[in-house]
């Protein structure tokens, strides 16, 4: 079942240390095609650095980071981001921005030649994302919402394999950021794209994923407690959600509101130490590589 | 409350008020100059210290309009002419070489390993005091007052791309790389027209050093130029020619800073108000 290629994103035994400082400690996750995975977890605990980690931009310490069954390397075009800054160059256009992915990936000659249609192309992804009205604008004539949206647009122009979101809505708005949420949905539902969606929203994170991950250090295993175990964080849920996406209102569903206080309590609560043979994996890609001194000893569990 | 018209944290002076007191300095400047002129000249009419302001427009008639006994040229066009020149190009190459110096360290860790050093300490050699090894290595032509200039303003200018290159955020780069960028399409297309209005602020920086050099080279070994010029006519006092000469120095540098910063909100508009 967890044989890497099958999945599009296999990422096994991964361990990620800064100096001394164990930030990723053994994660293990496997992502199908087609799927909207959101991660959620407390501040610094290295939501970030997993990402960056996929997109290449970093390497892990020790571990596994399959794409497509190949080693995840140096960034390229089979990944796709959205960061929540510094998305877009600021010296093009919001057009200029969306055709940039078309114009890269061919030669100077081509890049003249097939000018007009990179320009109608990036047009119609500008008007998929509402913004036709703004292609002649600077970044820094638009606001953070229209910003995200060329963000996305430049993104997904070159059909990559799976799209990386870095906490893309957290210096938005309320009312920008719901917007945005929908938009997003429904993208995905045209798509039916791959998303490895960031957040420390928990509310964003339910209400978009069709699955949900929680990467977190507060858990415990047979290393003890003490300061003296350099502990980093791990997925230590991993939920199923619905397949389709909801209405908005869903956010208010008894449901909704207790899934939201369970996570908060296994994830975020500095006091509530899950132990890794207990990790809350009820999906049915979840896997664990625990090494033998983490496992519950006279447990069987792997 | 009131609020005061010029003095103090909260002073609000309307614009009409700005350009008086923007104006005042060189009235003062003018006027002081004007009255110890005419002290000077009136207990001695042949006074060569603080020429007046005929002296000095006959002076630059002259240089001007009437061609020169010895050499028939006009000399102040001959003279701004050559030294716009030699400045123009040792500054174009010091830019240019600047640039590419700075984009390609910033980006490529094995070059900035192996030019960082160097570049550092060659940024510090005082390059009046190679001036000397200029002329005995390049001889004492158009050729040697170019290389002090291009020594004098390229290290600095490639330590500022540098900076303005590692100001990048890594995000933007690992983003040209999954829109497909290669690594020459990210240098010269993503992160070149990023740093170019950086490179005009730092040649806008630089020009004032590349002015000092020049004026240093001319007065040195030249036979035209305009520092050689002012440097010349010292030998008689002439500060009916020097002082023109300084003003107009003077004026094309400021005409020229002012065209640069044309040219930044011309062709940059997305700069400072893009951050
Ligand atoms: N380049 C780095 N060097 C050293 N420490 C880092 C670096 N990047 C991140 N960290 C540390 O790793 C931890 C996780 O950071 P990050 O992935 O940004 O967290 P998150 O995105 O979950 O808020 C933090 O404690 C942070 O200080
Ligand atoms: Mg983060």
């Amino acid at each position: 079942m967890n044989s890497p290629v099958q999945h599009l994103l296999h990422v096994e035994d991964v361990h990620k240390q800064y100096g001394n400082k164990m930030v990723l400690d053994d994660v293990d996750l496997a992502v199908r095609q087609g799927e909207f995975c959101t991660v959620v977890g407390p501040s610094g605990c290295g939501k970030s650095t997993l990402l960056r980690m996929i997109l290449g931009m970093e390497r892990p310490t020790s571990g596994h980071l399959l794409i497509d069954g190949q080693p995840a390397g140096v960034p390229d075009a089979t990944r796709g981001i959205v960061f929540q800054r510094y998305s877009l160059f600021p010296h093009l256009t919001a057009l200029q921005n969306v055709m940039l992915g078309r114009e890269l990936s061919c030669g100077l000659w081509e890049r003249y030649r097939r000018r007009a249609e990179f320009r109608d192309e990036a047009m119609l992804f500008l008007e998929r994302v509402g913004l036709a009205h703004s292609a002649h604008r600077y970044p820094h004539e638009l606001s953070g919402g229209m910003q995200q949206r060329v963000a996305i647009a430049q993104a997904i122009i070159l059909k990559p394999r799976i799209l990386l979101m870095d906490e893309p809505f957290g210096a938005l708005d309320p009312q920008t950021r719901e917007e945005l949420q929908l938009f997003m949905l429904e993208l995905w539902e045209q798509s039916g794209m791959t998303v490895l969606f960031v957040t420390h929203d928990l509310t964003e994170a339910i209400y978009l994923g069709s699955r949900l991950f929680v990467l977190s250090q507060f858990y415990t295993d047979e290393r003890g407690n003490g300061a003296h175990v350099n502990r980093g964080a791990r997925i230590v849920a991993d939920y199923q959600l619905s397949p389709t996406p909801a209405a908005p209102s869903a956010k208010d569903s008894k449901a909704f509101v207790t899934l939201a206080e369970e996570i908060r309590h296994l994830g975020f609560d500095p006091a509530y130490l899950q132990h890794v043979s207990d990790f809350t994996l009820h999906h049915p890609d979840a896997f664990q590589t625990l090494a033998p001194e983490q496992m519950r000893r006279g447990s069987s569990e792997g | 409350m009131r609020v005061p018209l010029l003095f103090g944290l909260h002073a609000d002076p309307p614009p009409a008020v700005r350009w008086l007191l923007a104006l005042l300095p060189f009235v003062l400047m003018l006027a002081i100059y004007l009255v110890a002129s005419e002290i000077r000249h009136e207990a001695n009419p042949q006074d060569k210290l603080l020429p007046t302001i005929s002296q000095m427009v006959d002076a630059m008639q002259a240089a001007a309009f009437e061609p020169d006994r010895r050499s028939g040229n006009y000399l102040l066009w001959n003279d701004t002419l050559v030294s716009l020149q030699r400045l123009g190009l040792g500054v174009v190459i010091a830019a240019v070489g600047g640039l590419l110096l700075g984009l390609n360290m910033g980006l490529f860790p094995g070059l900035r390993g192996l030019a960082f050093s160097a570049l550092t300490f060659v940024s510090m050699v005082p390059p009046l005091a190679i001036l000397p090894i200029l002329f005995i290595a390049v001889g004492i032509d158009e050729a040697a007052k170019v290389t002090l200039i291009v020594l004098g303003l390229l290290p600095t200018i490639a330590r500022d791309m540098l900076m303005a290159t590692e100001k990048i955020p890594a995000e933007q780069i690992a983003k040209s790389l999954t829109l497909g960028a290669s690594q020459l399409a990210l240098a010269y297309r993503i992160v070149l027209p990023q740093i170019l209005p950086r490179l005009i602020e730092s040649v806008r920086l630089a020009l004032g050093a590349g002015w000092l050099f020049l004026i240093a080279a001319e007065a040195i070994a030249s036979t035209d130029g305009l520092g050689y010029r002012i440097f010349l006519v010292r030998r008689y006092l002439a500060m009916d020619l020097i002082i023109p000469y300084v003003l107009w120095i003077t004026l094309i540098g400021f005409l020229t800073d002012f065209a640069l910063r044309w040219v930044l909100r011309r062709f940059f508009p997305w700069y400072h108000t893009g951050k």
